[in-house]
């Protein structure tokens, strides 16, 4: 009940109630939407949204630039890795300290 | 599936461990005992029993598994209430599967059911709404059950059966709120904590900005977490270089999904339908302050309290149950007495061994018992 799955909103069902079908991994099933509309993202332009869904409410909408951003970081994190491993592993083939 | 595999990468796990690894080595660590961080969320202690993440973690790291997990903390006497409405003829008693087998004084949901009450598994306070809706003769009690997560859905429905003049459905409220608890739990005096790992989905809603207190008053890093292997490795990476620089702020690691302003019309919906309780009692952690809500009088004909008259009597926990240690951080499930022996996930003595996401049931399903015997 705490953890929530994520889905898409593949159709808008009622807009005055704010329901809408969400596809979760191949499953449809109707959610309420109240809680990711407002003025600037209204319920018209919510097809297609990626969201997260609890107990039957889509709670938030995933924002991709920041999902990308949260690997961005975790991918330069291993780059960083690799390359001070690189820097140790010649300075050992050099005769430097083992390895 | 999207934004879920992308966070389960074992390449980028590794990585990140080997990050934890080389931080913690450069740290001077309390004397005499491991760097503490606590999980609040049971979502989180899911997560780390399921992936594993408490064995990849090097040794100067200890995670204290905190009281996040509405199900466990559920008092048995809020359980007997819930119980004594269910058992009423007309009442038909619809409720998350998570809260079944949560032990009563007298007998769990799932025992009231094989009694004869009408008690219906839902997915979502909606489902109850639409069972209301198809047996007008029939009182439809909604179990309310979670943290500010939940609170907006089961806010969100009250207001909808108003507007459609749903008469037969109400709500046995026992939202709660994890504030005044973490407060609660810092103000405690055997407990030694370092840092914590912020609850993401309650903070989806709050927001980031009722956690300031714990940076700035009590000097504790806070950093809000995901719920997938990199989200929880990446954050307790982030409290680690917090405790490192010497910073004590609020961080945000999950803000795919959290916004530090939070959901505003989850918000709106939560203060129109609750207002605070006094108190709220709460399974091994006893009594806090202002941590539960109830249904405001505008909606008391929503309010399963007012429209039935339960006992609400306060029932002491079991006395072999240790839950509210476990609860604190103060000792591991596997040291309880009754842990896998009297109390199993099959038959719960204490609510931690019932949920999934109750840190018992989690040692006992993820094998927690087994690393501990190996490592002896």
């Amino acid at each position: 009940m705490c953890l929530g799955i994520p889905g898409r909103i593949v159709r808008i069902d009622d807009a005055a109630t704010m329901l809408a079908t969400v596809d979760i991994s191949g499953v449809r099933r109707q959610v309420n939407i109240a809680c990711i509309v407002d003025e600037e993202h209204p319920v018209s332009s919510c097809v297609g949204d990626w969201v997260l869904v609890h107990v039957g409410f889509a709670m938030s909408r995933i924002d991709e630039a920041e999902a990308v951003e949260t690997l961005r970081i975790l991918t330069e994190l291993g780059e960083a890795r690799a390359e001070l491993e690189a820097i140790h592993l010649s300075a050992a083939h050099l005769g430097g300290h083992p390895a | 599936m999207k934004y879920l595999d992308e966070f389960r990468d074992s390449a980028k796990a590794r990585i990140l461990v080997t990050e934890i690894e080389a931080l913690v080595a450069t740290m001077d660590v309390p004397h005499g005992r491991p760097l503490h961080i606590m999980e609040v969320c049971g979502g989180h202690t899911h997560s780390i029993f399921r992936f594993g993440i408490e064995g990849m973690l090097p040794k100067q790291i200890e995670l204290v598994h905190g009281p996040g997990c509405p199900v466990c903390v559920l008092p048995m006497g809020r359980v007997d209430d819930g119980v004594n409405i269910a058992e009423r003829p007309e009442v038909i008693f619809a409720t998350f599967g998570d809260a079944m087998r949560v032990p009563g004084s007298r007998k769990s949901l799932i025992q009231a059911k094989a009694d004869g009450a009408d008690v219906r598994m839902v997915y979502s306070p909606l489902d109850a709404l639409a069972i209301a809706r198809k047996n007008p003769a029939r009182e439809v009690v909604f179990f309310g059950l979670g943290f500010e997560t939940t609170m907006p859905s089961t806010a969100l429905t009250i207001l909808q059966a108003e507007s459609e003049q749903v008469a037969n459905f109400s709500v046995f409220c026992n939202h709660i709120t994890i504030v005044p608890t973490i407060k609660a739990i810092l103000d405690s005096p055997d407990l030694e904590l370092d840092g914590f790992l912020g609850p993401g989905h309650v903070s989806m809603v709050i927001g980031t900005a009722p956690y300031e207190f714990i940076a700035n008053f009590y000097r504790k890093p806070m950093v809000v977490a995901g719920f997938e292997p990199l989200d929880i490795l990446q954050s307790i990476w982030m409290v680690l270089k917090q405790i490192k620089e010497g910073r004590t702020d609020v961080e945000n690691q999950y803000a795919r999904v959290v916004p530090d302003k939070g959901n505003a019309a989850a918000l709106s919906a939560v203060s129109r339908v609750y207002e605070l309780r006094q108190f709220f009692e709460w399974r091994g952690l006893g009594s806090i302050d202002h941590s539960g809500v109830k249904l405001r009088d505008e909606y008391k004909q929503f309010d399963a309290e007012r429209k039935f008259s339960i006992p609400n009597i306060k029932i002491a926990d079991p006395k072999s149950c240790q839950c509210g240690e476990v609860l604190k951080g103060m000792i591991k499930p596997w040291q309880c007495k009754v842990f896998g022996s009297a109390c199993t996930p099959e038959m719960p003595l204490g609510a931690l061994m019932v949920s999934s996401e109750g840190a018992c049931a989690a040692y006992y399903q993820y094998g927690g018992i087994k690393q501990h015997v190996a490592a002896e």
